[in-house]
């Protein structure tokens, strides 16, 4: 079951079991849910949604909204950042879409900056699974929680789940070897990419707030490399700052900063950007050589 | 509070006047005073919110919270300071009975919305000029059409600001969505408070005119 499917599912469950949830939606899920008095369909008003959902959170409710990335990130931005973030409220947004899984759809359903953007917003905790068992955990972890928390789901997954809330290392290099740090659903490729290389390969899917004290214990050498499933260099400044106290350079992969006006599907677009195991290779070759 | 029984209507003018440092300027003349005060004096229990969506010049506002006992009157001088509580936008961070932070307009009526949703008796206030933003008719259209949220009122100060007007009248454009919308002399107190008390079965748009 994809990830978003898991999440329709939880909830549905989650409006049954706990009186204190409710989610706001504009159209987009919709059709996937149960009736309930306590999930409300805006229509295509996303600015609406956010603000009713922060309306639901002065009352005390924990509200939930959702819609494909951009509609959810970038149309209603400055409610998220006002409505929410400047009224010190809580609220669970989960996005589906991530990048490019909407690669026919083309740019207007594709966000790559929208953990940039809520980056920049203070206070957002930031979950990105790399399989549908991380996402379904992450989910349960925000609704018991009262903060802001952001989840962006993927049709991309790892082979496997992985813990990822703190800095995980999954295969462990020699003394100095140079650190790959792949987030959410690029560890699989990542995985592949560095099967016979001497590198350390680590696994974060909680980006913010970034594990910057568990980077700093882990690198022992000085390259680093950061494996992002969104707008490259989105954590450049989180690694930067992680390791301020030494000399290092980092390789920051992730999705470009251009209007590829492509459809085609999301292996296309994963391999366009060079994310794709033999693309996460060729840069790790240019950059070791 | 007991302290904030002494307080009438005609205590008003000397806390804006602490607010602003202005002793001429005419406090009457802020176009939100009269509507503020028949809410908090006459409309508003304890159970109801009241949201301020038009958060520019808010002196009114704040002199109406320290006449009611939410802020102390002594915060009203320094106003806009930087160790000030009170800005030239509110902040409910930092303001006692302030419901929401606002400043960017728009923002007040979806919030409401969603209060209001809770079942909780619900007023938001916005102006004619804020309207232009879209948001606005996001939440004027779902409130009154889609789900016909009765606990919600709706007051637009209409000191016709807005640049392009509202050609028909705004309480048409709201009646147009469902809302029960009547319009009423801003500065006359019975007919704000018997327009702001009534509920009937659907979300109410009180328009309060302010002639200039």
């Amino acid at each position: 079951m994809s990830m978003r499917d898991r999440f329709y599912r939880s909830a549905a469950a989650a409006l049954e079991d706990d009186d204190r949830v409710a989610v706001v939606l504009a159209e987009i899920g919709i059709s996937q849910m149960p009736k309930h008095p306590r999930l409300y369909n805006v229509g295509i008003r996303e600015q609406l949604m956010i603000g009713v959902a922060a309306g639901l959170a002065l009352e005390g409710y924990r509200a939930v909204a959702h819609s494909y990335t951009p509609f959810l990130v970038e149309r209603p931005y400055e409610q998220i950042k006002l409505d929410l973030g400047h009224n010190d409220l809580g609220g669970v947004l989960v996005s589906t879409g991530a990048s490019y899984d909407a690669s026919t759809s083309g740019r207007t359903h594709q966000a790559p900056a929208d953990v940039a953007l809520l980056s920049a917003l203070p206070g957002w905790t930031i979950d990105v699974p790399g399989h549908p068992d991380e996402l379904e955990r992450a989910f349960a972890q925000a609704l018991a929680g009262d903060d802001r928390v952001y989840i962006r789901m993927s049709e991309e997954s790892n082979s496997a789940r992985a813990e990822g809330e703190r800095l995980n290392v999954i295969r462990t290099g020699s003394e100095g070897a140079p650190f790959v740090l792949a987030v959410g659903p690029t560890l699989s490729p990542t995985l592949e990419a560095t099967t016979d290389l001497d590198v350390t390969v680590s696994y974060l899917s909680r980006v913010r707030p970034f594990d910057a004290e568990g980077l700093a214990k882990a690198v022992t050498g000085t390259d680093i490399v950061l494996v992002e499933p969104y707008l490259a260099g989105t954590s450049s400044a989180e690694v930067a700052r992680a390791l301020a106290d030494r000399p290092h350079r980092l390789l920051a992969l992730g999705v470009q900063n251009v209007e590829l006006r492509r459809y085609g599907i999301g292996q296309d677009h994963r391999a366009a950007h060079g994310l794709d195991a033999a693309g996460i290779r060729r840069s790790l070759e240019a950059f070791l050589q | 509070m007991a302290t904030a029984e002494t307080y009438s209507y005609a205590d008003l003018g000397p806390l804006m006047q602490r607010l602003t440092g202005d002793e001429k300027h005419d406090w009457s003349s802020a176009s939100t005073i009269d509507i503020l005060w028949v809410l908090y004096d006459r409309v508003l229990g304890p159970d109801d919110r009241f949201l301020l969506s038009k958060g520019h010049g808010p002196a009114a506002y704040y002199a109406v919270l320290a006449a009611k006992g939410f802020i102390p009157t002594d915060a009203l001088d320094g106003f806009g300071g930087f160790a000030s509580m009170l800005g030239y936008h509110p902040d409910r961070s930092l303001v006692p009975g302030v419901e929401i932070s606002s400043g960017s307009l728009g923002h007040g009526l979806p919030l409401a919305v969603g209060v209001a949703l809770n079942g909780r008796r619900t007023f938001v206030l916005v102006g004619d000029g804020e309207l232009d933003e879209g948001s606005n008719w996001e939440a004027v259209q779902w409130a009154g059409r889609a789900i016909g949220l009765e606990n919600l009122t709706c007051i637009v100060v209409d000191n016709h600001t807005a640049t392009y007007g509202w050609p028909g009248g705004i309480e048409a454009r709201f009646a147009l969505e469902g809302w029960d919308a009547v319009r009423v002399d801003g500065r006359d107190h019975d007919a704000l408070e018997a327009e702001l008390s009534y509920q009937g079965g659907r979300p109410r748009c009180v328009v309060a005119d302010i002639r200039r």
